[in-house]
């Protein structure tokens, strides 16, 4: 390992980091209220979490109804 | 060699700034953040389809943007395409190469791609009369991963070599090149608006790129061990990661962290693969254990499990209507749950 090939690696790693150091942060309790919103939101549109009606299933068989 | 000292201090540094700045900005975790939510109801899925036709362990499934087609990948030289609705197989691609460790739809329909320790991304056109392989994507020095199609020209892959590519399915040849891992990289899964995907590798970590520059732009740490599965939550603003270290985390892009531990002491198997339910509520979560847990992405709780096969989840996928969740086993089988 040439000392060279380190030091331009070492060099890609700090170039690297000081990148992600640079990125703006907001703060935690914002963006856990805007990932509620976008559930909250979109919740009653979520079949797996709502329920499909049975008629409307397109992997169910409706069902007849017999009358009796 | 005093410059390289002097770099590594810099770098030392610069990781403990950016520390710093992650804690200053967290005020609050997720889980307690969302105490004021209802909790999702006990989500209980019943299986509505067992499609039977692979002969050997089911390594990858992606569904098709039509949300009723889906491609599965075995490891008994097949992709098989499925009309989940009557559970039909509508087309069977073989393989060159049988150990295939991933499948890829492309959102026109028209194409899909397969591969694995062959180094290689085969695409395949399903619209000629008989399919034909389009283009073998060859310049990965490890195992194909993952594949995924930006559009019919378009196909990113993530490389047991440590890079991800972008690549030009006319040319054949590689646009971009993502460097920065220092593991295999093990998956990936692009912005809902396309302009970026994330990457899990073997180095625990998963890292945020912007397609067209190239560039790491985040790295998010937590987990410890091996991140096999990670997925862009529906409104892009966060990524959830599964690893061997038997945890789920989500990691927010905006506030460049962690923010909430899908974690269970019951639970010792690692994660394989995993999913988001439309409005990104409920995580599908594939385990070696042979079950797929269903978390509330929120709260943090486990809501559900989908038992009911013999083998480890390999794969999980819901199609962009929501409708469904699909499981891909060891077993062989693939089960279609709402």
């Amino acid at each position: 390992m040439s000392s060279n090939s380190n030091l331009t690696s070492m060099k890609r790693t700090v170039e690297q980091l000081k990148l992600e150091a640079s990125v703006d942060r907001i703060k935690v309790s914002q963006a856990a209220a805007d990932l509620q919103q976008y559930c909250l939101q979109n919740a009653s549109k979520d079949a797996l979490l709502v329920g499909v009606p049975a008629g409307s299933n397109p992997f169910r068989e409706p069902r007849s109804c017999a009358l009796l | 060699m005093g410059e390289i000292e002097q770099m590594k201090k810099e770098a030392e540094a610069l990781k403990t700034q950016i520390e710093a700045a992650r804690k200053a900005v967290h005020d609050t975790d997720m889980a307690s953040a969302a105490s004021g939510v209802a909790p999702a109801p006990r989500v209980q899925l019943k299986t509505r389809r067992t499609l039977k036709g692979h002969l050997a362990k089911i390594y990858a499934m992606h569904w098709s943007t039509d949300n009723r087609l889906m491609v599965s990948a075995s490891q008994d030289g097949k992709l098989l395409i499925w009309d989940s609705h009557s559970g039909n197989k509508v087309n069977a691609v073989p393989l060159k190469s049988s150990w295939v460790m991933t499948c890829a739809y492309a959102p026109s329909g028209n194409l899909v791609a397969s591969g694995g320790l062959d180094n290689m991304c085969t695409v395949y056109n399903l619209k000629t009369p008989v399919i034909k392989t389009v283009k073998e994507l060859d310049a990965h020095t490890g195992y194909l991963s993952c594949a995924r199609f930006l559009s019919d020209t378009e196909v990113l892959t993530a490389s047991g070599d440590t890079t991800c590519a972008l690549w030009d399915l006319e040319t054949g040849k590689q646009k971009t090149v993502f460097l920065n891992h220092v593991g295999d990289c093990m998956c990936l899964s692009l912005s809902p608006d396309m302009n970026s995907f994330v990457s899990g590798a073997c180095d625990s970590l998963a890292k945020l790129w912007d397609i067209r520059d190239g560039q790491c732009k985040q790295t998010f740490l937590g987990h410890t061990s091996d991140i096999n599965a990670i997925s862009f939550y529906p409104g892009g603003n966060a990524i959830i990661t599964g690893s061997d270290d038997c945890t789920c985390k989500m990691y927010d892009l905006r506030a460049d962290q962690e923010v909430i531990s899908y974690q269970d002491a019951a639970l010792n198997s690692g994660v394989t693969s995993l999913a988001l339910s439309m409005s990104g509520r409920l995580i599908f979560a594939g385990y070696d254990d042979f079950n797929c847990n269903i978390w509330d992405s929120l709260k943090g709780e486990k809501v559900g499990v989908l038992s009911g096969h013999d083998n480890r989840v390999s794969c999980t996928g819901v199609p962009p209507d929501g409708m469904c969740v699909c499981t891909g086993s060891w077993d062989s089988f693939l089960k279609i749950w709402n």
